[in-house]
């Protein structure tokens, strides 16, 4: 049964689906890594920490990415209820997008690090070797070239269309993100200047643009399933990305506590970060409010679970565990332990991966031309993956957490001379570590339930 | 919310407020790079920091250590390795020894890789590594333990 408003949304299906399975490679190398942790030589010199830590997360980046364009190409058609400029170049990029991201993923695998920087020219212009920006820049330029063709498709079709407050968020969120990324490219000697810009990417995408995304894609799905009147819904969405920009763009204060800045960046990034929470618990409030408020029962109550389950999480993730380490004083003892590793996966399982899997939720059985929603056997079998990888990653975050205070109070509080050395710290941490990669598989569990609630059908009648 | 408080309102107090804070996130990254001169003693970074940080990157030291706080948190802390393993006396000596004696190979614990570097590579590593000790990072971290 078709259900597609506009024909060319189908182009969306591809990138969800090849979304999908980078994710599942990804929490492979996670859940490798979490072995690595407590028995360090388990794979031998196979596959280094460093590679699989790249491998982990430039394959959530990737897909995080795949989700997004996947999402606009859903949302901004309906939304300019126009057909997409051209379905031709979006299928071109994503095969061009797909082939990098395989190409590079295999050269992390096969070849050392240091021979991939080498035939890739990393000399003549080095951008590689720092976190999540591990790429070689011709990798880089592709994206960039990517992100280009694909805003330039989505703008011709906003001209034309409709231009309502969603597809214009949206937009900024898409070109903010494509705009911040090229501080990747800037990578001065100086180790000082490289790490205060190095946060142009990371924290102005996910707490700044990356933001405007996720409310975007949240309006649309809620205006959807709940049917609430669309003035309500974008106008919590601008109090919500007003109060999420105003935050947190002198939040990136936040990160240059200990880098070579003067101190005032202690108070503006300790003040403005403790307000980044609020935009997060303001999405808790609109997405259960609109949902109360619902106008019609949609029969896709996965959507709904998902919708509601990003906001939830995102702000526990972001909000509540950011809060836990932002205030410089705090951050002094935390900055770079085991705590920033809980928060970060939180905050990026809630807000990022969540907000791509409830438009997915919403929009795939549209896409596979089931219809208005899954069947009630499939959506069971969703909801079992949404609460097993959630409650998953709760206990990841809590028992990170737990290693984190520890490592905090053996390693960090001490004198020099009475604290424990980062080794032997790591140690103690082992009970912790296991108990995280147990968790990591009861993830690993809901993944392979969700993926699976795809191919469930309703029984035929005996 | 109240239906006096328009979308229009609300637009404008987005578009108004990002660009008011993003301008000031521009004066003050331009005031702060003014100063950073005064805490990264740049007139310190020789050719053969340049050539170190290459290293540190194109082998990736970052994916298992962390470098004032930041990266992964498989390893210990580098950016103060400096004064942890002997400074100006036995940095340099302690340094050799440890990327040449990689990989520990001791049964369980985490490995270090061997990245084959040659004598003149590690040189321009421990540069780099005693360079970047030698920055105002506000006094992080606590202590040496890093
Ligand atoms: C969805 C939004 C967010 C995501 C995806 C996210 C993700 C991350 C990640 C991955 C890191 C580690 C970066 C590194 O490798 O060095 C990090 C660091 C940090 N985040 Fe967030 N974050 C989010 C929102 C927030 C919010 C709202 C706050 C504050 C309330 C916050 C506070 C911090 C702080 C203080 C650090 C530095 C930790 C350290 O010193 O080691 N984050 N975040
Ligand atoms: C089976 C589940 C998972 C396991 C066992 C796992 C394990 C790990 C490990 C060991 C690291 C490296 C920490 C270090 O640097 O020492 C890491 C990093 C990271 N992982 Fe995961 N992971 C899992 C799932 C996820 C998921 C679902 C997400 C997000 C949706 C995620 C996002 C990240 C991020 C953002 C980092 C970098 C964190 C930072 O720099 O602070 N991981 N993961
Ligand atoms: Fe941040």
């Amino acid at each position: 049964m078709n259900t597609l408003k506009y024909q060319s949304q189908a182009v969306a299906k591809p990138y969800f689906v090849f979304a999908m399975i980078l994710f599942v490679g990804q929490i492979l190398f996670g859940l490798l890594m979490g072995l690595q942790y407590v028995v360090g030589d388990i794979v031998g010199g196979l596959i280094p920490f460093n590679v699989a830590r790249m491998v982990h997360t430039n394959l959530l980046i990737v897909w995080l990415l795949f989700g997004f364009m996947g999402a606009a190409y859903y949302l901004v058609p309906e939304e300019a209820e126009t057909e997409l400029h051209s379905p031709k170049l979006a299928i071109a990029l994503f095969w061009i997008f797909a082939a990098a991201g395989v190409a590079t993923i295999l050269g992390y695998l096969l070849v050392p690090y240091a021979t991939l920087a080498h035939i890739t020219g990393n000399d003549l212009w080095p951008t590689m070797g720092r976190e999540f920006l591990e790429q070689p820049t011709i990798t880089k330029i592709g994206i960039v070239v990517v992100a280009l063709g694909f805003l330039y498709n989505l703008g011709m079709t906003i001209l034309k269309g409709r231009k309502t407050a969603i597809n214009m968020v949206m937009m900024t969120g898409l070109i903010g993100l494509a705009v911040f990324f090229l501080f990747a490219f800037y990578n001065p000697t100086n180790l000082a200047l490289d790490k205060y810009f190095w946060w142009f990417v990371v924290h102005l995408w996910v707490e700044g643009v990356w933001e405007l995304i996720m409310g975007a894609i949240l309006a649309f799905v809620l205006i959807k399933v709940t049917g609430v009147d669309r003035e309500v819904i974008e106008k919590w969405l601008y109090v919500i990305i007003a109060m999420a920009l105003i935050s947190g763009i002198l939040g990136t204060g936040h990160h240059f506590y200990w880098l070579m800045t003067p101190a005032y960046w202690q108070w503006v990034g300790s003040i403005f970060s403790a307000i980044e929470p609020l935009p997060f618990f303001a999405m808790v409030l609109y997405a259960f409010n609109m949902v109360n408020r619902r106008r019609r029962e949609h029969p896709n109550k996965a959507a709904t679970l998902w919708a509601l389950g990003t906001s939830v999480m995102a702000f526990l993730g972001a909000g509540v565990w950011g809060f836990l380490h932002t205030l410089a004083p705090v951050n002094y003892y935390t900055h770079g332990t085991q705590i920033t590793a809980a928060h970060g996966h939180m905050a990026f399982y809630g807000a990022y991966a969540m907000i791509v899997m409830t438009i997915m939720s919403y929009a795939m059985p549209k896409l596979r031309g089931v219809g208005e929603a899954n069947c009630n056997r499939a959506q069971v079998v969703e909801m079992w993956g949404f609460w097993l990888m959630t409650v998953g990653m709760v206990f990841i975050t809590l028992f990170l957490t737990g290693a984190g205070v520890l490592q905090v109070w053996l390693q960090r509080l001490p004198e020099s001379g009475e604290a424990l050395s980062f080794m032997a710290t790591q140690d103690k941490l082992a009970i912790f570590y296991w108990l995280r990669e147990i968790a990591g598989v009861v993830f690993l569990l809901g993944l392979v339930a969700y993926l699976y609630s795809f191919f469930v059908t309703e029984k035929k009648a005996a | 919310m109240s239906e006096r408080f328009t979308k229009g309102m609300a637009r404008n107090i987005y578009y108004g407020g990002s660009i008011f804070f993003f301008l000031i996130f521009l004066a003050l990254t331009f005031h702060t790079t003014k100063e950073m001169p005064k805490r990264d003693h740049r007139e310190n970074i020789t050719e053969s920091v340049v050539r170190g940080k290459a290293l540190w990157e194109d082998n990736n030291c970052i994916g298992c250590h962390t470098l004032i706080g930041e990266g992964a948190y498989f390893a210990p802390e580098l950016a103060n390795v400096y004064d942890r393993r002997g400074g100006e006396a036995g940095f340099k000596a302690f340094f050799s020894g440890w990327m040449k004696a990689q990989p520990l190979n001791i049964p369980g614990r985490r490995q270090m890789p061997q990245f084959n570097l040659n004598d003149q590579e590690i040189d321009d590593l421990a540069e780099f590594l005693k360079w970047t000790s030698e920055m105002d990072d506000n006094n992080w971290p606590p202590n040496i333990e890093g």
